[in-house]
C-alpha cells in the first residue's frame, strides 16, 4: 500500500490524538498557542467592532498568526477532501445510527450518499426543512461564538491546551461543554428533528 | 515570511481534523450518546501526551523559536464563567456538530452552509463583547 492510500484511511484515535498534541506543541514552539475560538474575537476587531465596544479594542495585530493558522485549517480541509479522501464515509456505531434514523437522520452507507461529515437533513438550506435548518445553524453558531468567548476557549483551548496544562478552570469548562452537549443530544435534537 | 510556519501548522491541523473524523457531526452525536470510544480516545490521547509534554517543557524551561517563554498562561479561577459559558458552547457544539476548529476545516471541504455557522459565531462573539460587563465572570 502506498503512503497516500495509507494516509487516506481514517486514522486510529491514538494517531489522531498524538497528532493533535503535536499541533499544540508546534504552535507553542512557534510562539503561539492552540486556541481556535480566539479568532472569532479577532475577526470582530478586524471588522471594526472596537469602535463601539471596549472588549474588541485590543492588540489584535499580535494575533494575526492565529488567523493564518485557521486559514491553513481551511486549506488542510481542502487538501484532505481532494487528495486524502477516505474510501468510505464515516462509520459510526450501530446504536447511534439506529437512534439517528429514529429521529429522521440517515447515516451515509456509501460515498454516493455522503461523506458522513454533516447530515444533509440539517445542512441543506433549501427545500422542505429550510427554515428549521437556517434557524439551527444560525442559533448553533451564535451559541458557539457567545459561549466560547464567555468561557474563554473551546475544545482546543480548554479540553486540549488547558487540560494539558492542568488548569482547573478548563476542567470546569469541559464539564460545561458536556452539560450543553448532553442536553441537546438527548432532549433538544430528538424534539426538534422528529 | 515569519507567519508561513503558522500556515503549515494550520494545514496539518485541517488534515488531522479530517482524518480523525473529529469534523463529523455524526461522531459528535456518537460521543454525546456515549456509544463509541473514538472521540474520547482522540481527546484522551491528546491530553495525556499534552500533560507529559507540557510538564517536560516547563521542567526544562524550553523557550519558543524566538527565545520567548512559551504561552502557557494560568487561567484565572472562576466557576460561573467557565460553567455557564461552557454550557452555552456545548449546546451549539451538539447542534452544529462542529467546534471552532472543524468549522474552518469544513469550509475547506466545500460544505458551504457551514459559512452560516461561522458568520453567526462571529456575531455571537460580538454580542458577548457588548454584554460582557453584565455577565458573571
Amino acid at each position: 500500500m502506498d503512503i497516500i492510500s495509507l494516509l487516506s484511511q481514517p486514522w486510529h484515535w491514538s494517531i489522531s490524538g498524538l497528532m493533535i498534541a503535536g499541533v499544540m506543541f508546534l504552535l507553542l514552539y512557534f510562539g503561539g498557542a492552540f486556541g481556535v475560538s480566539s479568532n472569532l474575537r479577532v475577526m470582530c476587531s478586524l471588522a471594526g467592532a472596537g469602535k463601539r465596544t471596549e472588549f474588541f479594542r485590543f492588540d489584535w495585530k499580535s494575533q494575526i498568526w492565529n488567523l493564518i493558522f485557521i486559514l491553513g485549517a481551511v486549506i488542510g480541509g481542502y487538501i484532505a477532501s481532494h487528495y486524502l479522501a477516505s474510501p468510505d464515509p464515516v462509520i459510526i456505531s450501530e446504536a447511534t445510527q439506529n437512534h439517528l434514523s429514529s429521529i429522521g437522520i440517515t447515516t451515509p452507507q456509501s460515498l454516493s450518499q455522503g461523506t458522513g461529515y454533516v447530515p444533509h437533513e440539517i445542512f441543506t438550506l433549501t427545500g422542505e426543512h429550510s427554515l428549521r435548518n437556517w434557524l439551527m445553524l444560525i442559533i448553533g453558531g451564535f451559541l458557539i461564538g457567545f459561549g466560547t468567548r464567555w468561557a474563554g476557549g473551546c475544545t482546543s483551548g480548554h479540553a486540549i491546551s488547558g487540560l494539558a496544562n492542568l488548569q482547573l478552570p478548563s476542567l470546569i469548562a469541559v464539564i460545561g461543554f458536556f452539560i450543553g452537549g448532553l442536553l441537546v443530544t438527548w432532549i433538544v435534537l430528538p424534539l426538534i428533528l422528529s | 515570511m515569519k507567519q508561513l510556519k503558522f500556515l503549515f501548522a494550520g494545514i496539518l491541523f485541517g488534515i488531522v481534523m479530517t482524518k480523525s473524523e473529529a469534523i463529523s457531526w455524526f461522531r459528535i452525536q456518537e460521543m454525546f450518546r456515549f456509544e463509541s470510544f473514538h472521540m474520547y480516545g482522540i481527546i484522551g490521547t491528546a491530553v495525556v501526551i499534552g500533560v507529559i509534554g507540557v510538564y517536560l517543557l516547563k521542567r526544562f524551561s524550553v523557550t519558543s523559536i524566538d527565545g520567548q517563554a512559551l504561552m502557557l498562561k494560568q487561567k484565572e479561577f472562576s466557576v460561573a464563567r467557565y460553567l455557564l459559558g461552557g454550557t452555552i458552547f456545548g449546546l451549539g457544539w451538539a447542534i452544529t456538530g462542529a467546534c471552532p476548529g472543524p468549522l474552518f476545516t469544513l469550509l475547506g471541504h466545500g460544505i458551504w452552509s457551514i459559512l452560516v455557522v461561522i458568520l453567526s459565531a462571529i456575531f455571537g462573539t460580538y454580542i458577548y463583547g457588548i454584554l460582557r460587563s453584565k455577565l458573571p465572570h
